[in-house]
């Protein structure tokens, strides 16, 4: 039978789908982490140096407009390639999850910055206003304004990071990056198992659902704007 | 008297510079604001008044002239002063921006947090200031969760955690009804009342202005149209803008335009004569009133009164002499009166 068949081959390779889903949720968190390390400061100098920000740097906000625009348009496979020298420079060798970390960063952090600019742009400007009439420095009003009040958006913006780098880090098989795309890749696509091609996308489907429904789960906590 | 007025805006001018042109926004104002008083700066939506309140605490750096408050000239000050002299100054706004990821107690001790004080004094701080405006149960609460006058409440009790000694207020009670509006000038009245602070209103409500200001000063087209104590400015509105808005209801006016109409103003005294009857009494004319209006201003009655007048201009022009003369009432013609 087809589903004994399945429930067979998923006994034998238990181990190795737990280690490598373990592979996957290393990647993506250690990767998220380094990338919001990254993005959150690129995230607010964007919001800052607008225009019409708190402190506007005209020339500063278009550099990095124009940086960001160009991470966030090289597609993931590409960069994946094109940064094997930097990433064994980093990491010492180009394959494996800890290697893939270093270009999901790199993909990661212009993405990151977009949603975190975003989220911080949704901040009442009068609430801003409100804070500079009390005198509040450019830091505090960062800090203790832009930031707490754009909580909720920063922690869906979240959600939806954490799922792309999931994806990303899937892309990842084709280069022996180890985790679950890489099962996928190297079981489905290079012998024909289709089987176990199916137990990863499953897999991968379940973590998807799981990480997105954390996630809103605490951004709904964390927001006092509508009670 | 002969001292220094407390607050002093001098040849003041906002220009907005766009790619293209310049918008001059204010221009020329000179206004000098006495401690203690409540001042209120009135104008039509686009006047500039919004922009004039934002220049006092310098959140809008003038183009021209300056603000000099207390022995300190704003325009000479560096950011780190400038910022010490705005903890001095509170501010509430149309839409309260309160931060709506704090509680209550915590947007009051805001504030405070940004002067350096502990949290434990914010909090203590906070306490009192509830009491003050009546929301001692709502310490813990968020401010999506309060009604818009209760959130004005904690706004105005934010703006005073530093114990400013001028407050500001833009359109505080423009997003509010009526009977909250009320309640909300009553408590600033307090607060002037008790602390002596002084209170600066921009609003485009009429009623704000007569319900507790002290004086008042109207902005029309970016230029300061008129200033002085409300009575007076009432009484007597020497422009255009003055008259139009004291003078809102005027599309009674406007039908009538080009027979002999009147205005007469009353003070506290004359509103208590049957002025109507007697003229009627006296001249056997008929007289149409089209508009009337009393109200109570600094506990004195002021009201005024269009009258249309009998086309024969003898028998007008002798009414208006009993007014002006008899009577004793302020007269103005309104020949060809027109509002926008």
């Amino acid at each position: 039978m087809w589903l004994a068949d399945l429930i067979n081959i998923l006994q034998d390779h238990m181990a190795m789908l737990v280690k490598e889903t373990g592979n996957t949720l290393y990647m993506t968190f250690v990767s998220t982490l380094f990338a919001y390390i990254l993005a959150m400061p690129l995230g607010v100098v964007l919001v800052v140096t607008r225009e019409d920000g708190l402190y506007p740097l005209k020339s500063l906000y278009r550099l990095l407009d124009i940086i960001v625009n160009i991470g966030r348009s090289v597609p993931f496979l590409i960069l994946l390639v094109a940064i094997q020298p930097l990433t064994t420079l980093i990491v010492g060798k180009s394959y494996g999850s800890t290697a893939t970390i270093v270009p999901l960063v790199v993909a990661a952090t212009p993405f990151i910055a977009r949603l975190i600019e975003s989220s911080l742009q949704e901040v009442d400007q009068g609430v801003i206003e409100a804070a500079e009439s009390m005198g509040a420095s450019l830091s505090t009003i960062i800090f203790k304004v832009l930031i707490p009040e754009a909580k909720t958006s920063l922690m869906v913006g979240g959600t939806i990071a954490i799922g792309t780098i999931l994806s990303y880090s899937a892309m990842a098989g084709f280069v022996a990056g180890g985790g679950l795309g890489d099962v996928a890749v190297r079981y489905g696509f290079y012998r024909y198992e289709g089987e176990i091609m199916l137990i990863t996308v499953v897999l991968m489907v379940i973590l998807v659902q799981l990480i997105q429904f954390i996630g809103m789960k605490i951004a709904r906590k964390t927001d006092k704007r509508a009670i | 008297m002969g001292t220094t007025p407390f607050i002093q805006i001098k040849d003041l001018q906002k220009d907005f510079k766009s790619k293209n042109d310049t918008v001059t926004a204010l221009s020329g104002i000179n206004l000098n604001i006495d401690k203690g008083t409540i001042f209120g700066i009135i104008g039509m939506s686009g006047a500039g008044k919004s922009t004039l309140v934002r220049c006092i605490n310098f959140l809008e750096r003038p183009t021209k002239g300056t603000i000099i408050i207390g022995d300190k000239d704003l325009s000479l000050l560096s950011d780190s002063d400038l910022r010490g002299v705005r903890q001095n100054i509170g501010m509430i706004f149309q839409h309260f921006n309160l931060l709506m990821q704090r509680t209550v107690e915590d947007n009051i001790s805001f504030p405070l947090e940004i002067a350096g004080y502990s949290k434990r004094e914010g909090r203590k701080r906070a306490g009192e200031l509830l009491d003050l405006v009546g929301l001692s149960d709502k310490r813990k609460a968020y401010p999506s969760q309060l009604s818009g006058g209760q959130k004005q409440r904690v706004a105005i009790a934010r703006a005073l955690a530093t114990n400013p000694q001028i407050l500001l207020c833009d359109e505080a009670t423009s997003a509010l009804d009526p009977t909250t509006t009320r309640s909300i000038l009553a408590l600033l009245k307090d607060i002037n009342k008790r602390f002596g602070i002084t209170i600066i209103i921009i609003t485009h409500e009429m009623a704000v202005v007569e319900e507790i200001c002290s004086h008042v000063a109207i902005i029309d087209n970016g230029v300061l149209a008129e200033v002085g104590k409300v009575e007076d400015v009432f009484r007597n509105p020497r422009t255009e803008a003055g008259k139009k808005l004291f003078f809102n209801n005027t599309n009674i006016v406007r039908k009538m335009k080009g027979k002999r109409i009147i205005r007469i103003v009353f003070d506290g005294k004359s509103s208590n004569e049957p002025v109507i009857a007697n003229l009627v009494m006296e001249f056997k004319a008929h007289v149409n009133i089209l508009f009337a209006d009393l109200k109570e201003i600094n506990e004195k009655s002021f009201g005024h009164m269009v009258l249309q007048l009998p086309e024969d201009k003898d028998l007008s022009d002798k009414i208006i002499y009993y007014l002006k003369n008899i009577i004793k009432v302020n007269v103005e013609e309104l020949i060809d009166y027109v509002v926008s």
